[in-house]
């Protein structure tokens, strides 16, 4: 213990000497790999070996070495030119970041172009780690400095195989094979990664303030399953108050989840409005992009024929950790003109809309926002001839929910 | 027992109540006091035949109901206090509707009274009694929870200690059970729920526009590349203080539980971190700690004067407080979002100042897997980056100041030179340009010091340090052969360092010392000193969007193979965390040790926090039985983190 003790009062001396420090060149270090890197002197090793094993008599006491640690103020930049090259936070130690020290350290960055040189006779190039203060590294195995064999788990593992699972559980000995069987699925598998969950979500439900009569309109998602296999019932639509609902939709639709992000549904769509309704077979993908857009895309065929498309865009903006901001697109696409429907071919329709909501409760979160509708092409050559509006700006008040 | 407050309790928390309004609009919540201090000791129960009855109660945190499962009437359970070298009889008495368990966390008992559902038994039916039945054979600090669905979080756990049948080498004067845990009043399946549905629903504290205006937090061009990777670096905790209140033994900030101390003493803190969620910073300010005990088992004693714990760890500590002062104990949230309050102090009523939160961290490059790569000197140009390419910004969540430049001469641990093998695709003429003083160190990129922290037998893990094809893609099953690809894998660390050196998140600037893996050295040599027959890899994966996590990309609920090993075999295991959160592993039935260079004295545990874009390596002995093996934050396990490790004798093992 007296020795230890004597051994940590030691290490500062050592460290604010680059005399001793000297001997820690890197040529010590027979397994530091570095093709290339060409160490012509081993020599100088042999005779700093008695002043590394120092050191290395105090890793196997560790808590001297915070010991040490705080005994070591009087370790300066002048005495040691790699003073600031703390080796404490090296775990992830970034060599770029020491350009921070630069005045202090004449070989701040570490600079590695020089290490072919190191280790050669030249007592400067030794020096240029004379700072490296391997003598506070308890962890630090340096063949050259422990001569003894490793120990306990300082040891490789070797590469023997691994026994296979064998089939049965031990515990049916004990309890009962029934039991335990009924308890794998129930209190296992179930509970762990097994259940089933469920959400209804209406991003949209709100009322719209516009010129022409005010309407309302809903976007709304609900899913149960697991965390692959989910079915999906997605339904929007709109209307104005006071006269007939304009659109209406329903989806059911089969939802797997492709990868961390990204599902692919498909099911089938059906038009409840406008007149005559319609029926779709439909295939998209719904997901989260890079950024943190929320994205959902689908493609739709009509039981006559016709081929619909649609995509749709969100990004919640956190203003604060209470208000978020979204702006949001929606885009539906047609592949011919569907006179019936009122439908022409190319962009149908476009919506924009920027909400503002707040999430007191992030399950009930009202919002107000706008929102920018406008018709395209021959699907607002419709509409006009039907003498209806083909867009316009409304403001609108609702309530993002979901349970 | 009950910890429903007599008569005169109720009145002085009226009164304080009342004092506590006048100066609510000055203190924080959590310091708002509802009582002077409650110097009440844990219920306590010891024997050789005990009772435990598990039932649905109501329990008073800081002045407020709350629905709980306690047993025997108390949250935490009580302190079951052992010795070694005893016989034990548990009955536990479920008066519950529902199935129940016990799990001796840190225990070692046969494995069929280990108390896992499914894996040693098949659980404690409602309204009946299950007895348990073991020999004692260790000491030290432990804890016993319900390994039942969500029950551990509405207080199903409890404190056991265990004196040793030899003299202690600890000396203390006194000691003190400090049972910190985490509790919502509202139902833990909401809260699961809540999670599956909208991972990020708990997190307040997340970067917005505001804060981005303000200068706070990452800079824009970092949270666009954080942005495209999917990434929030504010995703420290899942569950946090905005739906949790902390307790201290059962009781709330403001209730401040008080331990007492007389002014010299040596007091021995049995810290157990019994949350479900929460990894704990804790401190006392103005008085160090010195650690004596890790998972119930001594190690030679380091001053610290904080330390991170996940849940299910526990550390021993002594304090000796000098003075005729209060103290405050702090178990502050990882992610700042809360705390734990407790008072230390030579008479009850006394409280000491309690200092605010700290500013939460940020998950940083280390903390998502690339702690391998020297960012500062990288030349971008020459590198595949893949998603965050060129982001020379974005580097800046590296933490320089951690490294402390220039300031002490603190310990490298595990540098270890000689494991240094910077890869097959390392040419002579890569290692030519090595140039570390400037940015231009691109063929020598990989080059990293901190990598040189790996312990000493895992220079493998540097293999991903191909010079020449170096990919840095956050999802590229080639870093990761063992993992099953699908949407369960949200990230693959593409090059994860060995962090047990590191305090812990959010820890590497605070000013004093901090505890780490590496200061822990076992007092006793290791009674098991061979080396490894071989390695087990095994990877912590998980998808933050979906809520699912899992090993190696597959969820217990998946029937993934067991982890195979023979009774009496030496095999190291290595955890790889491929996710940008820490998750502290615990196996059942055994006591691992760490790898970190400490040979035949290395720290031995039952649950250790592996950091996250970390790797941890241990050394087990297999003890025959089938065991659980899972991350201990309650609604990772619910979610599929968890396997079965399958301990056979060599004749009854499977060819």
């Amino acid at each position: 213990m007296i020795r230890a003790l004597l051994l940590a009062g030691l290490a500062p001396l050592c460290l604010a000497a680059p005399a001793f420090a000297q001997s820690m060149d890197h040529s010590m270090m027979p397994g530091m790999k570095m093709p290339g890197m060409t160490m012509p002197a081993k020599k100088p090793a042999a005779k700093a070996k008695p002043t590394a094993k120092k050191p290395a008599i105090k890793r196997k006491a560790p808590v001297r070495s915070t010991a040490a640690r705080r005994t070591q103020p009087a370790r300066t930049p002048d005495a040691d030119p790699h003073a600031g090259h703390d080796m404490s936070g090296m775990q992830g130690m970034d060599m770029g970041g020491q350009q921070a020290t630069p005045a202090q350290d004449p070989h701040t960055g570490h600079d590695m172009s020089a290490m072919p040189g190191m280790g050669a006779s030249t007592g400067a190039a030794q020096d240029a780690h004379a700072g490296h203060d391997m003598s506070a590294m308890p962890g630090m195995a340096m063949p050259g400095d422990q001569p003894a064999a490793k120990v306990g788990t300082d040891l490789p593992p070797g590469n023997k195989p691994a026994p296979a699972p064998a089939g049965d559980h031990l515990a049916d000995r004990f309890w009962g094979a029934d039991a335990m069987a009924n308890s794998r699925e129930n209190d296992l598998r179930r509970e762990h990664g097994g259940m089933t969950v469920y959400q209804i979500l209406f991003n949209l439900a709100e009322y719209q303030a516009r010129k022409g009569g005010d309407g309302y309109r809903w976007d709304g998602e609900a899913w149960i399953g697991g965390d692959i296999n989910r079915f999906t019932l997605k339904t929007e639509g709109e209307g104005t108050f006071g006269k007939p609902l304009e659109q209406a939709e329903v989806q059911a639709l089969y939802s797997r989840a492709l990868d961390p992000y990204w599902n692919l549904q498909a099911g089938v769509r059906h038009d409840l409005k406008p007149n005559p309704s319609r029926t779709y077979a439909t295939v998209g993908i719904e997901g989260l992009a890079p950024g943190w857009f929320e994205v959902e895309g689908a493609l739709f065929l009509s039981d006559k024929g016709g081929v619909l498309g649609r995509a749709e865009g969100y990004y919640d903006q956190r203003i604060t950790n209470w208000f978020v901001l979204q702006p949001r697109v929606e885009a539906n696409f047609s592949a011919q003109d569907v006179p019936e429907t009122g439908t022409g071919s190319g962009l149908t329709d476009l919506e924009a809309g920027l909400r503002l909501r707040y999430e007191g409760r992030r399950e009930f979160a009202p919002y107000i926002g706008v929102s920018w509708e406008r018709q395209f092409g021959d699907t607002a050559r419709f509409t006009r001839a039907r003498g209806d509006n083909t867009g316009g700006f409304s403001f609108v008040a609702g309530v993002r929910t979901w349970f | 027992m009950s910890r429903v407050l007599d008569r005169r309790q109720m009145l002085r928390g009226a009164g304080l109540a009342g004092g506590g309004l006048a100066l609510s609009a000055y203190m924080p919540a959590w310091a708002q006091p509802v009582s002077a201090g409650i110097a009440k000791p844990l219920p306590t129960v010891s024997g050789a035949d005990i009772t435990l009855k598990v039932a649905h109660q109501m329990m008073m945190i800081d002045g407020r109901q709350s629905h709980a499962i306690g047993i025997n009437g108390t949250v935490p359970a009580p302190l079951i206090r052992l010795r070694e070298g005893q016989n034990v009889r548990l009955h536990v008495v479920n008066e519950l509707d529902e199935e129940t368990s016990i799990h001796w966390h840190g225990l070692l008992v046969p494995f069929q009274m280990d108390g896992v559902p499914g894996i040693a038994f098949p659980g404690i039916p409602a309204r009946s009694t299950f007895t348990y039945e073991f020999p004692i054979i260790q000491s030290g600090t432990y804890w016993y929870h319900s390994h039942s669905g969500l029950q551990e979080q509405e207080g199903h756990y409890g404190p056991i200690l265990i004196d040793p049948k030899n003299p202690d080498p600890v000396q203390f004067d006194r000691e003190h059970v400090v049972v910190l845990s985490d509790h919502s009043f509202h139902h833990p399946h909401y809260l699961f729920d809540r999670l599956k549905k909208e991972s990020g629903y708990f997190n307040r504290q997340r970067q917005t526009l505001a804060g981005l205006l303000n200068g706070k937090d990452q800079s824009l061009k970092e949270r666009l590349e954080w942005g495209k990777m999917r990434m929030d670096p504010a995703d420290v905790a899942d569950v946090t203080g905005s739906v949790y209140t902390y307790l201290v033994n059962g009781y709330g900030p403001k209730d401040n539980w008080t331990a007492l101390f007389k002014p010299g003493e040596r007091v021995r803190l049995r810290f157990i971190n019994a949350s479900s969620m929460t990894t704990f910073n804790v401190r006392i300010p103005g008085l160090p700690m010195t650690i004596v005990a890790a998972d119930g088992l001594n190690v030679r004693p380091v001053e610290i004067d904080e330390f991170q714990f996940g849940p299910a760890e526990t550390y021993d500590a002594i304090v000796t407080p000098p003075d005729l002062r209060a103290y405050t104990l702090v178990g502050e949230s990882v992610d700042r979002s809360g705390m734990a309050r407790a008072t230390l102090a030579p008479r009850e009523g006394m409280a000491a100042e309690v200092p605010p939160l700290r500013k939460r961290p940020l998950a940083t490059m280390k903390d998502m897997g690339m702690g391998g790569m020297d960012h500062g000197t990288m030349d971008h140009g020459a590198m595949n980056h893949g998603a965050i390419s060129g982001a020379a910004g974005s580097m800046a969540g590296m933490d320089h100041a951690a490294m402390g430049h220039g300031t002490s001469t603190d310990t490298m641990p595990g540098m270890d030179h000689s494991q240094m093998n910077h890869g097959a695709g390392a040419a002579a003429s890569g290692m030519a340009g090595m140039d570390h003083g400037q940015a231009q160190g691109g063929a020598m990129a990989g080059m990293d010091h901190g990598s040189g922290a790996m312990p000493a037998t895992n220079g493998d893990q540097m293999a991903g340090m191909d010079m020449g094809g170096m990919s840095h893609s956050m999802r590229d099953f080639s870093n990761a052969p063992e993992v099953k690809k699908g949407p369960g894998v949200q990230t693959i660390s593409p090059m994860p360092v060995d962090r047990t050196g590191d305090p812990g998140q959010g820890l590497e600037n605070v000013g004093h010392r901090v505890l780490t893996y590496r200061d822990l050295m076992a007092l006793d040599r290791n009674p098991d000193t061979r080396a490894p027959e071989r390695e087990i890899k095994l990877h912590l994966t998980g998808n933050m969007e979906r809520y699912m996590w899992g090993f190696d990309g597959e969820k217990l609920s998946e029937n993934p193979d067991p982890i195979t090993l023979l009774h009496g075999e030496r095999v190291r295991v290595t955890l790889i965390n491929d996710t940008m959160m820490g998750h502290p592993i615990h196996i059942h039935g055994h006591f691992f040790e760490l790898v970190t260079g400490k040979g035949d004295h290395a720290p031995r545990k039952h649950t250790v926090m592996v950091q996250p874009g970390g790797t941890v390596s241990w050394d087990v002995t297999g003890e025959e039985g089938d065991w659980a093996f899972h991350c201990h934050m309650l609604y990772h396990m619910h979610a599929g983190m968890m396997r079965v490790v399958q301990v056979r004798k060599a004749g009854e093992a499977a060819a």
